[in-house]
């Protein structure tokens, strides 16, 4: 006797995009070519990869830096560009106090240098720019989204894609300069003159769910955890389907 | 080898229990989940293994209890890379239940789901013989929701996406069927020590 097995599912979210198993488990070189600071405590490292096989928004890889004695450490990372943009990736990363990884990027890194990638891995919370968005993020939960609003943006798509960010305050808001109509940023210890300061709440996500685009929105949400828990319940509670809701948390 | 110039690592002593490409981390545990955290009461909880069994059963919160009292206290490690030690979780071993219902013997492997939809598959020998547990506690108190309280399965020899969180079921079946990280790219099996982290490794 032969079953095959489909659960009842709530969290449907079916693994929407194929993943190149075969190009995800292949290390490949990655060349610094670029540092560029996006604010006090994050920058971005761009590399060239000639190999790369391309890549959709939201998607991570895994980095790996190995010391001379043979260690190597490994980490996920979000990638912040979007797919247009051959042989090359960029990542944004923050400056973790006492970050293994982070550190080494954030202090010895130049162009030059060279590290280790495997992916891109794990379609799931990608976006290939199919259905309408509503991205959520804070601190550098932003990097994947922002791929996505490039992605938008390159290719000059015109499904509806909305962004809500939060970052402690204008100097710590990661991208700030290519932000558009799209973004609406929620400062939470401080902000512009006229700009309220405070958590993110049911007034910033309610109004999107309200005048909600043809098919509802595709809800991608990523921080922190404490972050993606509150930011996950806002959309629940303003009516947004739990399998319509992709979650990538850190930390 | 591709040394990273300059990349000297953290400080480092030998630790036999960290598998390849892991690193320790200390008193974090974070939390990785791709969906909405559900809001399960342990009275709403179940958790039914059918399948190739020759008596499917569903236990309820109360019921799960009354099996004998089983713990784990090891070590846990997520295909994220980090790893966490001497951790201590308490529930029943998946073997009560198995006792239970009986599996055929066709069946070799099995598919977890959660009460949120989530699966994962394991070959049924990871999880008999003692290696794998319903937690219900971690260290002395209720698991939390975030965790995959009321209740997760744990596998803590394979790599921690196995230990579905919200567990509410077992199928067992007499062939390998990925789940929702399996069909994602991850590794079928997912032993730490092989470094089976995703499909192809």
């Amino acid at each position: 006797m032969t079953e095959t097995f489909a659960p009842v599912t709530r969290f449907a979210v079916p693994g929407r995009i194929a993943v190149s198993n075969r190009t995800a488990a292949v290390w490949q070189t990655a060349t610094l070519t670029e540092v560029r600071r996006e604010t006090p405590y994050a920058s971005t490292f761009r590399f060239a990869v000639p190999d790369w096989q391309g890549h959709l928004p939201g998607q991570h890889l895994m980095l790996r830096l190995t010391a001379e004695d043979g260690y190597s450490a490994q980490r996920h990372y979000s990638i912040a560009s979007p797919p247009d943009d051959p042989g090359h990736i960029e990542l944004t990363l923050d400056r973790v106090e006492g970050g293994e990884v982070s550190g080494w990027f954030h202090t010895v890194a130049e162009p030059g240098d060279v590290v280790e990638v495997r992916g891109p891995l794990s379609g799931f919370f990608a976006w290939p720019g199919d259905r309408p968005a509503l991205l959520i993020g804070a601190g550098s939960g932003v990097v994947p989204l922002m791929s996505m609003v490039r992605h938008h943006r390159a290719r000059a798509l015109d499904v509806p894609l909305r962004l809500l960010v939060s970052a402690r305050g204008p100097a710590e808001l990661i991208y700030a300069r290519e932000f558009g109509a799209e973004t609406t940023p929620v400062f939470t210890r401080s902000a512009p003159d006229g700009v309220p300061v405070g958590r993110m709440s049911a007034v910033h996500v309610a109004p999107l769910l309200a005048e909600q685009p043809e098919g509802g929105w595709e809800a991608y949400v990523c921080g922190s955890n404490a972050f993606a828990e509150h930011a996950s319940r806002l959309l629940v509670e303003a009516g947004q389907p739990v399998d319509r809701i992709r979650i990538e948390r850190f930390g | 080898m591709n040394v990273t110039r300059g990349f000297m690592g953290r400080p480092r002593v030998h630790n036999e229990g960290l598998p390849p490409g892991q690193y320790d981390a200390g008193d974090d545990w974070p939390v990785l989940s791709a969906e909405v955290t559900p809001d399960l009461s342990p009275a709403e909880w179940t958790f039914r293994v059918d399948g190739l069994v020759e008596q499917p059963r569903t236990w309820d919160w109360d019921e799960a209890h009354a099996l004998p009292a089983s713990a784990y206290e090891g070590d846990i490690h997520c295909v994220t890379s980090w790893s966490k030690f001497g951790v201590r979780f308490a529930g029943v071993s998946l073997d009560a239940f198995l006792d239970v219902v009986r599996p055929h013997g066709s069946a070799t492997h099995a598919v977890a789901y959660s009460h949120t939809g989530y699966t994962t598959n394991l070959p049924l020998a990871d999880l008999t013989g003692g290696r794998a547990w319903i937690a219900w506690e971690y260290d002395g108190k209720p698991l939390p929701a975030e965790h995959g309280g009321p209740a997760r399965l744990l596998v803590p020899h394979l790599y921690f996406w196995k230990s579905a969180k919200w567990i509410a079921g077992l199928t067992l079946l007499d062939h390998d069927e990925p789940g929702f990280w399996e069909q994602n790219g991850y590794h079928a099996r997912g032993n730490p020590w092989e470094e089976q982290r995703y499909s192809g490794d």
